[in-house]
C-alpha cells in the first residue's frame, strides 16, 4: 500500500450520535425483513423437507441472527450528524459507509419524516435536500425533538442566504 | 454566485394576452399522429376483403384523431406575464402550469416534418427544478417558427443582463464536417437501425402477406449447407454491411445541418436535424461544464461526442449534446470556445489513480467469472465453463482499461474527472458549480485505502464521481476544488 507518511487528510467524525433508541428501530427493520424471508420458507417446511431447503432454512436463521445482532450496534457507532452555520454534515452507513457534506447556501428544502416505527419510538428523521437530483441529506434516528429544532434552525439560515441555490 | 435577476429593462415587449397556439396545429397533430398510425390504418383498411368493420374503425380511428386534436386546441391558452410563462390545458382535467421566467434555463424549439411542412415548431422552456420531475419546463405544441423564435429571445433574453439587438446572429463555433460521417459506423446506432429495419420488415410482410419467409428460408438453407467459416463471414459481413449503411443513414438524419452558435443574448444554440429540426439553446450563465464521451468503438477510431452539462435540460432525447460523433480534436476545440477557456480544460494531463484501484478493476473483472465457470461447470454441459474461461482475458483487458481511463485533475475553474472503459466519460466541471460533496467507501474500497468522491451539482447528471481515488489525495482534491467547504471537517494525521 502507498501510505502517505503519517501526514495522512481524513474526514473527522460529524460531533453528534443519533439516538440511542435507533438500535432499537434498526432492530425491527431487520426482524421485519428476516421475517419476510423466513416465514414462507416454515410454512413451507411443514410440508415436506428435502436437504435443500433445511440447508437454506437454517442458513437463513444463522445470517439473520448475525446480522440483526450486528448491524444495529454497528450503525450506532458510525451514524453521526452535524450541523455548522455553513454546512450540514453527516456519516452513515455499517459496512459501506458513506459522508454527505450539503452547504448551508445550496439548500433547497427541509423536512422533518416519521414512519410508522419512528412514531412508536419517539424518533424523526431530517431530510435536507439540495438542488442536485443527486443525494438529498438524511439525518435518521433523531429525537422528535431535536429533530424540530435543527429543521427549524436550518429553515432559518437557509431563508437568511439570499439566491436561488443552483 | 450570480443569479439570474433582471438587472436591465425588457428588451422586448411581454405578451399578457392569453393565446392560443397555431391554428394549423389542427392539421398538423392530427398528420403527426395518422403518419404514425399508418401500419395500422394499412392492416386495417387495406388488407382484408374490404369488410365494412374494417372501413368503420379506420374512420372512426381518424375522426378520433381529429376529433382530439380540435380538443387540445380550443382548450390549450398560453400567457408570457413579466414573471411567468402560463399554460392552460386540457378537457376533462384541466392543468395549469406555471414557470417563473427567472428560472428558465433553457429553450428548446423542435419541428417534426409535419410541422416543417406547415412552418410551425414546438417550443420546449426547461427550468432544471429536479425535486418536482413532473414540473420540470412545459412545453407549446406548437407555434409558427417565427412567434417560436420570438418566444426564445424574450424567454431568455430575462435571464441574462445583456441588451444585445435581438436580430444580431451569433458566432458559429462549429458545423458538420462531411468528413465526420466516417465516424457514424462506428456508433452503435447501426445495429440498432438493423435490428429495428429488421423488425419493421418482417412486421410489414406479414401485414401485406408477402411471401419474404420462403426464399429467406431457401437462402438459410444454402447458406447452412456450405462450410461453417463460410456461414460465419457471409453473416457478419451482411450484418456489417446493413450496419454501416444504417449508421450513415442516423447520423445523417440527426445530425444534418448541425450548427453550434454563441448567440448575441449570451447563449449557446445548437440546431441540427435532417427531418426533424430541432434546435437547443441553453442560458450561458447555466452551462456548468461539458462532458466529452467516447464509447470504445468510436475511441478506437480517435472520435468523440461531447454534451454540456446544464441545469434544465432533460434527459429525453439526447437535447444535451453539444457535437455529435467527431474528431476528439474537434471534441476538445469546442469544448475550450463553450467554455471561454484558451486551452480545453478537458486536454489537462489527469492525474492516475493508485494502483488498489487497479486490483480493483481486475478482480471485478474476473472474479464473476470465476465464479459463474464454476457453478456453469457444475450444472451444464462442459463446454459453457470453457468458453466462459475463455472470456477472462478480454475481461481482464477490459478492466485494465478502466483502471486506466481512471484520472482527476482541478484547473483554475474545473474539475475533471474520468472513468469507463466501455464508455469513456471524461467530465469538466465548473468549481463553483459544485453544490455538495459525498465521500463513499466500501468495506473493500476500505482495506484498499480508497474512497469514491462525489460531487453534486444541480446540472446534468446531478453528480460526478471521481471512483476510487487515494483517501488523501481526494480529500485533497475536493478541499481545492471547493475552498471553505471541507476545511471544517478534515483533520491530519492517522
Amino acid at each position: 500500500m502507498d501510505a502517505v507518511s503519517t501526514d495522512q487528510l481524513r474526514l473527522r467524525a460529524p460531533r453528534h450520535r443519533v439516538s440511542r433508541k435507533s438500535i432499537t428501530l434498526w432492530t425491527l427493520h431487520a426482524l421485519i425483513g428476516w421475517a419476510v424471508l423466513l416465514v414462507p420458507q416454515a410454512v413451507a417446511l411443514v410440508f415436506s423437507r428435502t436437504p435443500w431447503q433445511v440447508a437454506a432454512a437454517v442458513a437463513s436463521v444463522v445470517v439473520g441472527t448475525a446480522h440483526t445482532l450486528v448491524m444495529p450496534r454497528w450503525r450506532y457507532r458510525v451514524h453521526r450528524w452535524e450541523a455548522t452555520p455553513t454546512a450540514v454534515y453527516t456519516l452513515a452507513g455499517w459496512l459501506n459507509q458513506e459522508w454527505r457534506i450539503a452547504p448551508v447556501s445550496r439548500i433547497q428544502t427541509v423536512d422533518t419524516k416519521r414512519g410508522p416505527l419512528q412514531q412508536l419510538l419517539g424518533l424523526s428523521t431530517v431530510t435536507v435536500t439540495t438542488a442536485s437530483a443527486a443525494g438529498p441529506v438524511h439525518i435518521e434516528g433523531l429525537d422528535q425533538d431535536e429533530a424540530v429544532r435543527l429543521a427549524d434552525e436550518l429553515t432559518t439560515t437557509t431563508q437568511a442566504t439570499p439566491g436561488d441555490a443552483t | 454566485m450570480t443569479t439570474g435577476f433582471p438587472a436591465a429593462p425588457e428588451a422586448v415587449e411581454p405578451v399578457v394576452d392569453w393565446h392560443r397556439l397555431d391554428v394549423r396545429m389542427l392539421v398538423v397533430r392530427p398528420l403527426n399522429e395518422i403518419v404514425g398510425l399508418v401500419p395500422v390504418l394499412v392492416g386495417l383498411i387495406v388488407l382484408g376483403k374490404g369488410e365494412t368493420w374494417r372501413i368503420l374503425v379506420g374512420i372512426a380511428l381518424i375522426a378520433a384523431i381529429v376529433l382530439f386534436g380540435l380538443l387540445r386546441w380550443v382548450t390549450t391558452r398560453y400567457r408570457i406575464t413579466d414573471d411567468q410563462v402560463e399554460l392552460r390545458t386540457g378537457l376533462f382535467v384541466r392543468k395549469r402550469l406555471a414557470v417563473p421566467r427567472e428560472r428558465i434555463r433553457t429553450v428548446d424549439l423542435t419541428a417534426k416534418l409535419g410541422h416543417r411542412l406547415f412552418g410551425l415548431s414546438a417550443i420546449r422552456v426547461g427550468t432544471g427544478q429536479h425535486d418536482q420531475p413532473d414540473e420540470d419546463g412545459l412545453t407549446l405544441d406548437a407555434v409558427s417558427s417565427a412567434e417560436a423564435e420570438r418566444l426564445r429571445v424574450l424567454l431568455l433574453t430575462r435571464t441574462t443582463t445583456t441588451t444585445a439587438g435581438p436580430r444580431e446572429s451569433g458566432t458559429v463555433l462549429s458545423s458538420l464536417d462531411r468528413k465526420w460521417l466516417r465516424f457514424a459506423p462506428l456508433t452503435l446506432s447501426g445495429v440498432v437501425a438493423v435490428g429495428a429495419l429488421a423488425g419493421l420488415v418482417f412486421n410489414a410482410a406479414r401485414e401485406l402477406e408477402i411471401e419474404v419467409f420462403g426464399p429467406l428460408t431457401d437462402a438459410a438453407h444454402w447458406v447452412v449447407e456450405q462450410p461453417v467459416w463460410l456461414t460465419v463471414a457471409l453473416f457478419a459481413g451482411v450484418v456489417l454491411v446493413i450496419a454501416g449503411f444504417g449508421s450513415l443513414a442516423v447520423y445523417v438524419v440527426q445530425f444534418w445541418g448541425y450548427q453550434l452558435t454563441r448567440e448575441p443574448d449570451e447563449t449557446v444554440r445548437v440546431r441540427r436535424g435532417l427531418l426533424t429540426t430541432r434546435s437547443v439553446s441553453v442560458s450561458e450563465q447555466r452551462l456548468r461544464g461539458v462532458e466529452v464521451a467516447e464509447p470504445l468503438l468510436l475511441r478506437a477510431g480517435r472520435g468523440a461526442h461531447l454534451k454540456s452539462v446544464t441545469t434544465g435540460l432533460g434527459k429525453k432525447g439526447e437535447s444535451n449534446l453539444l457535437l455529435p460523433p467527431a474528431p476528439v480534436a474537434e471534441a476538445h476545440r469546442v469544448s475550450a470556445l463553450v467554455l471561454r477557456e484558451a486551452v480545453s480544460p478537458t486536454l489537462v494531463p489527469l492525474g492516475r489513480h493508485p494502483i488498489a484501484a487497479l486490483r480493483r478493476r481486475l478482480v471485478r473483472a474476473v472474479v464473476p467469472l470465476l465464479v459463474l465457470a464454476a457453478g456453469l461447470a457444475v450444472f451444464a454441459p462442459p463446454w459453457t465453463w470453457q468458453v466462459t474461461l475463455a472470456l477472462i482475458p478480454f475481461s481482464a483487458l477490459l478492466g485494465w482499461d478502466r483502471y486506466r481511463s481512471l484520472g482527476h485533475a482541478l484547473t483554475d475553474h474545473h474539475l475533471l474527472a474520468r472513468q469507463g472503459s466501455a464508455l469513456r466519460e471524461t467530465v469538466a466541471l465548473q468549481r463553483t458549480g459544485i453544490i455538495g460533496w459525498q465521500v463513499s467507501r466500501s468495506f473493500f474500497q476500505r482495506r484498499a485505502g480508497l474512497v469514491t468522491i462525489t460531487a453534486t451539482t444541480a446540472a446534468g447528471d446531478g453528480a460526478y464521481d471521481v471512483v476510487d481515488v487515494g483517501e488523501a489525495d481526494g480529500l485533497a482534491l475536493a478541499d481545492e476544488a471547493v475552498p471553505e467547504l471541507l476545511r471544517p471537517f478534515l483533520v491530519r494525521g492517522d
